[in-house]
């Protein structure tokens, strides 16, 4: 039930102090015509209403949640302690820069140890979320060859390893996206990459993912950012995947120009209905100058606000999501420099484990010796010996208090089901759901229909997604709901 | 596997029929099983050029978004605008459900006759 269904008019929680200035009418032309529908109810039943959609969801504090390419990791708790200090969230943004010292300490601390974990020279925290940042990335690409008179360079490659939102992000940035298909085992395919960049005056530049979405490091990578160099082009590195490599591996040092993290992924801060994101973008030195918004600076012994000479403008009011850079700063502070690649370890560890404990029933997409931070199940022969395909799979697993992998993704596997555990889990968790998978499977051959028909144990049952597809209802309508 | 007779198919799964000069385009009854439920379908507009093999128009279902390819180049002279609102259409008939047709054809991809498109399409279920 909606919480505009559970409102009766005169119901309310607010107590607002009497009005100590003079009431000033709104002027008619600035009144608006339809009524506000604000819903009214008593706090106790408001209380109840988040408690139970809460019980209907499933998060991270519910259970195993092992969703490919979002690193579901725990959030720490201290996480939430240090972003409700009053420092941090009594402030205003446009306080002088000697009133907010600490916060510009957070935003300088924060940038200096993602410059030293990607091996970029600056950052800006400004970008919202993941495709924030690519897009924030693609105009500083853009950017630097304008200011070299390159006007002609409007293509962007984009691997079919890549991420799903990496073409979107081009198109958006004005870019056109030239696809290049992979290898059989799933990497870039090196000689086709030659062909397409070889004195091509018009190439952009490259987005890449590495780890790549089937979580595939490939071994090639310095030889594809320098494929794109020798072309007159940038490197875009996708930051997505970054929990398999951080504290090992830098994206700086595999020759890419220009980076976003996802600080709700990687760096442990809510995400997934629970953002806000933050998708902070590194850059090396010769983009710096184009980087968007304020910097926190150091100027005469104290920190002050600075922009980039010829800034490319805003991408965000003020500066990003600042209370949830706060939350990764106090994650990295935690971690510190043996905590940082000692997470990424465990991270590809637990998936290996899991990817090796399921192969025995379950075929592996691309089949590679050991995988990074994820991997991806091919249900292809199940759906064709039992008609059980990946959306059923994923479906039983709701049965079992676990979120379902990514699935159908990547588009290179048709029945893909794409499992990240996260450094995170136990040992025990990871058993528990092998265990399950191994029993749908087991299920998948013995009643089929079993799965056709999950899940049957959630708050919603199986729901008619080409319905919703074809014919969404993305608002309430309170003229139909009052009749 | 329902085929059309009188049409030829490309291997990224469209098939054109030619009625005189004119170029009827659609994607085949393997292709829309392989998709899935379609949900969204984005044409080109009358009078735009297309260009054999490359993307003219892309299909939406409920697991990913695929590019549909020109198996020859022209200009679009009709559209079906029907399969905008009710893209099942696509699913239920994929031969009555014709996205295009296509006038001046210049140029056409590789295509196959109704027989080697069904063997095609075994030796890439395997």
């Amino acid at each position: 039930m909606l919480v505009f269904e559970k409102s009766r008019p005169g119901r309310g929680v607010s107590a607002l102090p009497e009005c100590d200035v003079e009431v000033l009418a709104v002027g008619e032309k600035d009144r608006r015509e339809s009524e506000l529908h604000l819903p009214e109810m008593a706090e106790v039943d408001l209380s109840r209403h988040y408690t139970e959609l809460e019980r209907k969801s499933h998060g991270v504090n519910d259970g195993f949640y092992p969703l490919g390419s979002c690193t579901m990791k725990y959030n720490p708790k201290i996480n939430e302690q240090a972003a409700s200090l009053e420092g941090f969230t009594g402030v205003h943004p446009l306080q002088p820069a000697e009133t907010v010292q600490g916060c510009l300490k957070v935003m300088k601390e924060t940038e200096d140890a993602l410059c030293e974990i990607t091996g970029m020279s600056r950052f800006t925290l400004q970008p919202a979320a993941g495709a924030h940042g690519e897009f924030t990335g693609l105009l500083l690409i853009k950017a630097y060859h304008l200011a070299n008179g390159d006007t002609k360079r409007k293509k962007i490659i984009v691997p079919d390893s890549a991420h799903g939102t990496n073409p979107a992000s081009a198109v958006m940035a004005g870019m056109e996206v030239i696809n290049v298909d992979s290898t059989p085992d799933g990497l870039v395919d090196v000689d086709k990459l030659r062909e397409v960049c070889d004195g091509n005056d018009e190439i952009a530049g490259l987005m890449l993912t590495n780890p790549n979405t089937a979580g595939l490091f490939d071994p090639n990578i310095k030889e594809i950012t320098d494929i794109i160099h020798s072309c007159g082009g940038q490197c875009y590195y996708d930051g997505a995947n970054l929990n398999a490599i951080m504290g090992w591996a830098r994206p700086g040092d595999m020759g890419f120009d220009c980076v976003h993290l996802n600080l709700h992924k990687t760096f442990s801060t809510p995400h997934g209905g629970g953002g806000p994101g933050s998708g902070p973008v590194g850059c090396k030195e010769h983009l710096a100058k184009f980087m968007p918004g304020v910097r926190a600076e150091e100027k005469d012994g104290a920190l002050d606000f600075a922009k980039a000479e010829e800034s490319l403008g805003e991408m965000k009011s003020f500066y990003g999501n600042f209370l949830v850079v706060v939350r990764a700063l106090t994650y990295i502070k935690m971690l510190g420099r043996e905590g940082i690649p000692q997470a990424s370890k465990n991270a590809v560890l637990n998936a290996n484990y899991m990817m090796k404990k399921l192969s025995s029933k379950y075929d592996i997409a691309f089949n590679p010796a050991v995988c990074m931070h994820e991997f991806v199940m091919d249900i292809g022969r199940q759906a064709k010996e039992t008609g059980v395909t990946a959306m059923d799979i994923a479906k039983g697993l709701l049965d079992n208090h676990i979120h379902p992998p990514t699935m159908y993704f990547p588009l290179t596997v048709h029945e893909a089901l794409m499992a990240e555990p996260t450094e995170t889990e136990s040992k025990e968790t990871l058993d528990q759901a092998i265990e399950v998978f191994l029993k749908l499977n087991e299920i998948a051959y013995s009643d089929p229909e079993q799965l056709h028909n999950a899940p049957v144990t959630t708050p919603v049952t199986r729901l008619d997604e080409v319905g919703a597809a074809r014919h969404p209802v993305l608002k309430y309508d309170f003229e139909v709901s009052n009749e | 596997m329902e085929l059309k007779k009188d049409a030829l198919y490309a291997k990224s799964h469209e098939w054109v029929a030619f009625e005189g000069d004119i170029a009827v385009i659609g994607i085949s009854d393997f292709a829309q099983s392989e998709l899935g439920d379609l949900v969204f379908v984005n044409l080109p507009e009358e009078g735009d050029e297309i260009n054999a093999g490359e993307a003219f128009a892309d299909v939406e279902s409920v697991k990913a978004v695929s590019d549909i390819y020109a198996p020859v180049s022209g200009t679009v002279c009709e559209v079906n605008e029907e399969l905008l609102d009710a893209p099942e259409l696509i699913n239920e008939d994929a031969y009555a459900a014709w996205f295009i047709k296509v006038e001046g054809v210049s140029e056409k991809s590789e295509l196959m006759s109704p027989e080697d498109y069904e063997a095609f399409c075994e030796s890439e279920a395997e």
